[in-house]
């Protein structure tokens, strides 16, 4: 395997799209739960530990060779809002079309198929990480990473914070970052052998009930 | 406010130092003569198990706690079959209150609900209080025949009237013609990262959801509601379908009573049942 492969599918100019989306920054910014520096902290911890925790083991879950098909329905069943079902679709089928350009693989090729309106985003991301030749806790770390800079990010452009502070954010998330790509990469390998059930399934009753929110919004910033 | 702790009951001769482990079972089976019998109602230890009136061919169940439980070490556990074309309701007396054990063991609650098809449970027990210095690991899992309707109500308080919350992990799976239709854990209180921010409850104290299976929902599946307006202090909800024939509702607010309102204004308003 090659490391700078991480680093291109980890990069926030991989060509997948998403840039706009907040992953629930700009309702919480609206509602007054993100403010500052802080309160940006504790929502991403929040979200790395559920919605993160989630994703993470399904991208690990299709990087270690698990149907994808599968990890797919998985996904669906975790994912209780249709807002939320129709981003991650969306995100997944701009993913595909970025991961067939620069990692080609037969297996990238059939889920693109039997998924042409897209399949979730982290399920693209993990099947894409193992066509790069790259191990499921790479393509968990990559998953785990995005979920919470693009939070991070979206609040830079939605409260004018500084940019400095926003990425002092997430380095004091590493150590919550190491924590839940290595979860998510343990129960993928559980996985593998007792099949999907074993993925973790954390629950972020608000995300879900904001995202609905947001998605009925007439004017927003963001697509999510 | 947060519900009334269930009166004390009878203080049990069982030492519980070591935990307690039960199982209740409940049986219900479709006559000829289109009501719902229940061949099986076995309550267990702290789960006795109380028969009521039926109401028109379905019949109804009562969950009566016998004492404490869960506490620390004790692995309870409810079977319910409602088998093919029979209907059946359980309901609860009271909240169930997790409480601390005598030892570091956490308890465990396990729900198994199976339903064949043409049949129709309603599983509607009152909350789950998370006392403070409690740990609990609940499952609630339920299996559905392809032509098999639920019910499901779940709400979580945590803490009793102001105290901290205990250790609470919840995981609800619903399968439903061999497919996982519904899979979410919820983890709350000491030991769950993240808990208590502005991504999953933001100083909410009572979560609860609501979840209708029904075949029809494949063809005229629940347009989206929002619930309630967290500015005014009365939390907030949403109702939604999944991928599948079913609609779930979810609701987050600072006590149990507004997260049953919530839950209630979704039945009523939005799925055309009473509750």
């Amino acid at each position: 395997m090659s490391r700078a492969a991480l680093l291109v599918l980890a990069d926030g100019r991989f060509p997948a799209g998403g840039h706009a989306h907040s992953g629930g920054a700009e309702p919480a910014v609206t509602a007054g739960r993100i403010k500052d520096a802080a309160t940006l902290e504790r929502f991403c911890r929040g979200r790395l530990h559920t919605a993160g925790l989630v994703a993470a083991g399904l991208a690990a879950a299709a990087a270690a060779g698990c149907d994808p098909l599968l990890v797919d329905d998985a996904a669906d069943a975790r994912t209780p809002v249709p807002a939320l079902r129709q981003v991650a679709r969306r995100l997944g089928r701009q993913m595909m079309r970025a991961a067939r350009a620069t990692w080609p693989s037969a297996e990238l090729d059939a889920l693109a198929a039997a998924r042409p309106r897209g399949a979730h985003q982290p399920v693209v991301l993990g099947l894409a990480a193992r066509s790069a030749g790259l191990a499921p806790l790479d393509a968990a770390y990559a998953v785990a990473y995005e979920n919470i800079s693009g939070p991070a990010t979206a609040a830079v452009r939605l409260l004018s914070l500084d940019p400095f502070d926003a990425t002092a954010v997430l380095a004091r998330l590493a150590a919550d970052v190491d924590q839940v790509a290595q979860q998510g990469t343990e129960a993928a390998a559980r996985a593998v052998t007792e099949g999907v059930d074993a993925l973790p399934a954390a629950s972020a009753p608000l995300l879900d009930i904001t995202a609905e929110a947001h998605a009925a919004w007439p004017v927003r910033l963001f697509a999510s | 406010m947060t519900l009334a702790v269930p009166a004390p009951t009878a203080p049990t001769a069982v030492p519980r130092a070591a935990g307690l482990r039960a199982t209740a079972r409940i049986t219900a089976r479709a006559d000829g003569g289109g009501t719902t019998r229940l061949p099986v109602l076995d309550g267990d230890g702290p789960i006795a198990l109380r028969r009521l009136r039926a109401h028109g061919h379905r019949a109804r169940v009562c969950v009566v706690g016998a004492m404490s439980a869960p506490l620390g070490g004790d692995r309870l556990a409810i079977e319910a079959v409602a088998e093919q074309g029979s209907a059946l309701q359980i309901t609860a007396a009271a909240a169930t209150v997790a409480l601390p054990g005598r030892g570091a063991d956490h308890a465990v609650y396990d729900v198994r609900l199976t339903v064949a098809d043409g049949a129709c449970l309603e599983w509607l027990p009152e909350p789950l209080i998370s006392a403070a210095g409690s740990d609990l690991r609940m499952t609630t899992t339920v299996d559905l025949a392809p032509t098999a309707r639920l019910v499901l109500r779940e709400e979580q308080v945590l803490g009793r009237s102001g105290e901290p919350t205990g250790a609470l992990r919840s995981r609800l799976r619903i399968r439903r013609a061999g497919r996982t239709l519904l899979d979410q854990e919820t983890a709350y209180g000491p030991g769950a990262p993240g808990w208590d921010t502005a991504a999953v409850l933001d100083g909410h104290r009572a979560s609860g959801q609501l979840l209708l299976v029904d075949p029809e929902l494949a063809d005229d599946p629940v347009a989206v509601r929002l619930l309630g307006d967290a500015a005014d202090g009365a939390g907030a909800g949403v109702l939604a379908p999944l991928a599948g024939p079913a609609a779930l509702v979810t609701a987050v607010a600072p006590d149990a009573l507004r997260v049953r309102r919530l839950l209630d204004e979704a039945a009523r308003s939005h799925l055309q049942f009473g509750l």
